[in-house]
């Protein structure tokens, strides 16, 4: 287990997060993990994480040891899609019982290694150790060493219990494992100087081919992308690579560091999300590989690629214009990568509701970060009535945000459209921004909107479930308008912080107590911006709008 | 009779089984107002969340006592009094139903002692109805997890009646087995209501989990039977348990109330529905309503043009037990030949289920037997879709989790409509197949140059 924890801490120093910069050193100590809390927690483990970073790996067997839960409830729930293998798919799992709790795993899980290779014969077995297996002491990482020496094969331990924190620490330390066990393990047969590494994608419904023409019809060779439809010897030879993409930072940003520590392979953190930033990571890319010895002229012809493909794409566009006039679109979510979506959004005549921004440029671009950080953060805190609300007062025609709320926003006969991960079209590149605007377009004009927004024949006209939210939370709202005191507890009670869920009530008490006068004082007092940060604007505000006495009476 | 074997492997591929914890909150999801709770680390509750999700395409409740490595080594008793203290407060539910896991049970957490401390600690929560069940991962199914905590159930909140109070006669309790789809609640609601019985289903997931739209939204569960009806449980004049996995809640009924119980191991097919309805005209004294006399006839109808397609085919079925024996008894019962069983624990209805052997196992057995025994039409939850595709023959999704269709709470197989449609869709599937992969050709039947007869597609 110590190893365990030393990696664990090896993570969350990882100097490359802008997060961390944002943390003391004690905190920095206790990790990115907010704190869980017992019956307010949602989201994954980080066996989860670690497995989501992984099993993008097609021709990988990935054996789960641990209980029937583990494995049982969550395989073939990942839309990543693969250009050869299927094995990655098949789910193999211990399925730890009640004896193998009393006399141990390891044995079932060596001789499960052993059955997996005399079936499936694999290039390699990722072996992910699991809460129970990890409480009980099985030691994966011999079980993996025996079965590696004995069978002549790599078999991978990846130690990412659940309980050791969330799915994003997963992830990290997922690739620990890849960076301890398997790459720069094998050398490939011949190198070019187009070769790159994608670090962090995942191909979920295939949508990285959505942009692969692209990079083929510039030459530039995948030398290994990380995972997605990854195959483990391009894995173990990805040290060759000149330069390095890494998607999604939260991801696998320990990766593309050590990478560039060890191998001295240059990345920049981009995304194919949007045409701007799919045009800046295809120049990003021609740069980094220019910059490590590629002929110039590979920027002249990605220069020419990008224009034609952005033609296309506004061109694309344009069509849908005059259908999105005067539409109006909420968008919510964490788990937009980029902020040219909204740029691409607002090229097509929609108008984004939500974030007060207006055009592309770099102080725009943070504020729709942070704008839609925090929403996102509000999003999984508010009740199901609370959503339906705010899409009202919005007056949005549609809504684009994560899997959580969509639910909501269809009862609410609401437009929506899933633009996270679980969602099942592609939306990468140029031609996936293009396939984005068809589907919201398809969204908005659905005639069946209309229908169901119809009272049943028994029903009268406005008293359906929907005006009868609306008139409870007018009702409540009148209630406390009309008494001082309750309006006082409700602005007390509205929430700044929704990482450590820190109240209003709260930091102004703490701003009168200690005299506070920076937002790192409120956070010393209180937790507030101690997790995500986004919240940093709103407490700023509260310390300006104090009565100055206060502050110059307590210093 | 069929033989039970357990398979020797020491890894399970394609599990068919999933963990019985969350098919102890699934049992919960289907009492109002209720907030299902694991006591584990939060991946045990986020993977089972998502596999709700994804199976009925709704918002589904499930917390968690987010269980981290320290705690699980120190001992539990925090998380579970926090946890309980947060849904409380924040989602105001009128029960919450805790179910243990792998984690905790390694451990051995003592959770009906934390629960009597809270209880003493927070007066608030006194009387406030907390169920748990111990349900660790290691051991048994989805479906011993649902039985489990529905005998529990009963135990706890069913309020014990004296010998001689007066019962309702209307009035009768129905236990659903988990291989039961709220379209299958609603169907047996109608039927009993068209006998002028008033039902009372222990979970009921056709209040909660049939995708209609709530009047109120809340965090916790939006349908389902309340607290307080299933207090007064004890008055009905019967039990209807549905599948065997029902007996224990059944005879904790009994055993609390005096209320008697019929356990109809199967709702599935003619026979089984004769039985079922002679049952309720009996118990309800009144004549069977005419609209059954004809569905009776449209089952039979649908027996006699479905024959065709389904007799005859080779079935591999891979099921929990109770829908195992339900689905497969009826397509036996149908010409049908039930060559390869898998299932993921034990119970008494394997050994009469029709056929050599009933295998507890995984997908990856399923897949090889139906393939060694050249089977031509295969049944099992969504999670069979690979080994469909490699198989090539056609693919009934039955069970849970059904995550890649559509409409999974409103598929029915209880009732003789429900069985009409069943045997439909059999036979589509099976008619489908024949016209997209066994055509005959000019060549179909050519004999060889060795003067061997090709083998003709199956052109059943």
């Amino acid at each position: 287990m110590s190893s365990l924890s030393a990696t664990i801490q090896d993570v969350f120093n990882e100097p490359g997060c802008g997060k961390n910069a944002n943390k003391t050193e004690a905190e920095r100590k206790k990790g990115c993990t907010k704190q869980l809390q017992p019956g307010g927690a949602a989201g994954g483990c980080a066996f989860d994480g670690a497995k989501i970073a992984l099993q993008p790996f097609t021709d990988v067997a990935h054996l789960v040891h641990g209980p029937i839960a583990c494995e049982g409830n969550s395989w073939d729930n990942r839309g990543s899609a693969s250009s050869g293998s299927d094995l990655w798919r098949r789910s193999f799992t211990t399925d730890m019982n009640e004896t193998d709790i009393v006399f141990g795993g390891e044995k079932r899980l060596y001789k499960a290694i052993k059955e997996v290779i005399e079936k499936y014969d694999p290039p390699a077995i990722f072996v992910y150790q699991t809460c129970v297996p990890a409480m009980i002491g099985d030691d994966i990482n011999a079980v993996c060493k025996a079965a590696a020496t004995k069978f002549g094969k790599p078999v991978i331990p990846v130690n990412s219990p659940g309980f050791v924190g969330p799915k994003n620490l997963g992830n990290k330390l997922a690739g620990e494992a890849l960076l301890e066990h398997v790459i720069g393990t094998e050398e490939p047969d011949y190198t070019t100087p187009y070769d790159i590494n994608i670090i962090g994608e995942y191909n979920l419904s295939g949508e990285f081919w959505q942009i692969k023409p692209l990079l083929d019809e510039l030459g530039i060779r995948i030398l290994s992308c990380i995972s997605g439809d990854g195959k483990y010897r391009e894995l173990a030879y990805s040290h060759r690579a000149k330069a390095a993409m890494m998607v999604c930072s939260k991801a696998m940003i320990n990766v593309a560091r050590k990478m560039e520590e060890r191998y001295g392979i240059p990345y920049f953190e981009g995304s194919f999300y949007g045409i701007q930033d799919s045009s800046d990571s295809l120049r990003e890319i021609a740069r980094l590989l220019i910059e490590r010895g590629a002929p110039a002229e590979l920027m002249d012809r990605t220069e020419a690629v990008i224009a034609r493909e952005e033609a296309k794409a506004w061109a694309a566009i344009e069509r849908f214009k005059p259908r999105f006039k005067d539409k109006k679109v909420l968008l919510i979510t964490g788990g937009v990568k980029s902020w040219s979506v909204v740029a691409a959004l607002q090229e097509a005549g929609l108008e984004i509701v939500g974030t007060s921004v207006k055009k592309s440029t770099k102080e725009d671009k943070e504020r729709i970060k942070e704008l839609m950080g925090q929403d996102a953060h509000m999003i999984e805190d508010m009740t199901p009535r609370e959503m339906y609300k705010m899409l009202k007062d919005a007056r949005a025609d549609i809504m684009l945000s994560g899997g959580k709320s969509q639910f909501v926003a269809l009862k609410a006969a609401m437009p929506w459209l899933d633009i996270n991960q679980e969602r099942c079209h592609g939306y990468m590149g140029y031609i996936g921004m293009v396939k984005l605007m068809e589907e919201i377009e398809k969204a908005l004009y659905n005639p069946m909107w209309a229908h169901l927004r119809r009272p049943a024949p028994w029903d009268d006209a406005g008293v359906n479930w929907q005006t009868k939210a609306m008139a409870q939370m007018d009702a409540q709202a009148a209630e406390i308008a009309a008494d001082p005191a309750l309006a006082e507890a409700a602005r007390r009670a509205k929430k700044i912080c929704f990482c450590k869920t820190v109240d209003l009530g709260s930091i102004e008490d703490a701003i009168a107590a200690h005299g506070l006068s920076t937002v790192d004082g409120v956070k010393d007092h209180t937790n507030a911006s101690g997790g995500c940060g986004a919240c940093k604007g709103r407490i700023e505000d509260i310390l300006a709008a104090q009565p100055a006495p206060v502050l110059q009476a307590a210093e | 009779m069929a033989i039970v074997t357990t398979s020797k492997k020491a890894c399970s591929v394609n599990p068919l089984k999933m963990s019985q914890p969350i098919g102890g909150s699934f049992a919960f999801m289907g009492l109002r107002g209720a907030m299902p709770l694991l006591h584990g680390s939060q991946g045990c509750t986020s993977f089972g969340l998502t596999l709700f999700v994804r199976h009925f395409k709704e918002a589904v409740p499930m917390q968690t006592t987010a269980m981290s490595e320290v705690a699980t080594v120190l001992g539990g008793y925090e998380n579970v009094e926090q946890a309980i203290l947060n849904i409380y407060n924040r989602t105001k539910p009128e029960i919450i139903g805790i179910n243990s896991t792998g984690v905790t049970e390694t451990k051995g957490d003592d959770v009906e002692g934390f629960i009597r401390l809270i209880r003493q600690k927070h007066p608030q929560l006194e009387k406030f109805p907390l169920v748990y069940v111990s349900t660790p991962d290691f051991k048994d199914a989805f479906q011993d997890g649902w039985e489990k905590t529905v005998a529990r159930m009963v135990e706890v909140l069913v309020d014990p009646i004296e010998a001689g109070a007066a019962r309702d006669r209307a009035r009768v309790n129905v236990l659903p087995g988990c291989h039961l789809t709220p379209g299958d609640l609603d169907e047996l609601r109608t039927i009993l209501e068209d006998f002028g019985l008033k039902p009372s289903f222990l979970p009921d997931l056709a209040g909660s989990l049939d995708g209609h739209i709530p009047d109120e939204f809340t965090p916790t569960t939006i349908g389902g039977i309340g607290v307080d009806e299933i207090a007064t449980m004890g008055q009905a004049g019967w039990t209807i348990a549905i599948g065997a996995q029902m007996r224990p809640a059944a005879e904790a009924m009994e055993q609390k109330t005096g209320v008697p119980f019929r356990l109809f191991e199967r709702l599935c097919g003619l026979i089984p529905n004769d039985e079922f309805i002679a049952f309720l005209s009996e118990i309800s004294g009144r004549p069977v309503p005419a609209k059954y006399r004809r569905q009776r006839g449209q089952l039979a109808d649908a027996m006699l043009d479905t024959h065709f397609h389904i007799g005859g085919r080779k079935l591999a079925i891979g099921a929990e037990p109770d829908l195992l024996f339900d689905l497969s008894s009826m397509l036996h019962e149908m010409g049908a030949e039930v060559a390869v069983a898998v299932t993921t624990t034990a119970s008494p209805v394997l050994e009469r289920v029709k056929t050599q052997e009933v295998l507890i196992g995984d997908l990856e057995d399923l897949e090889e037997l139906a393939k060694a025994r050249d089977c031509d039409l295969l049944i099992t939850h969504s999670h069979g879709r690979q080994a469909a595709s490699r198989l090539k023959i056609p693919f009934y999704r039955a069970g849970f989790p059904m995550f890649d269709r559509l409409g999974a709470g409103h598929q029915l197989s209880v009732g003789y409509r429900g069985t009409r449609d069943l045997v439909f869709d059999l036979a589509n599937l099976v008619v489908a197949d024949r016209e997209a992969n066994h055509q005959p050709t000019p060549d179909t039947w050519r004999t060889t140059d060795g003067g061997l007869q090709v083998v003709p597609p199956q052109l059943h």
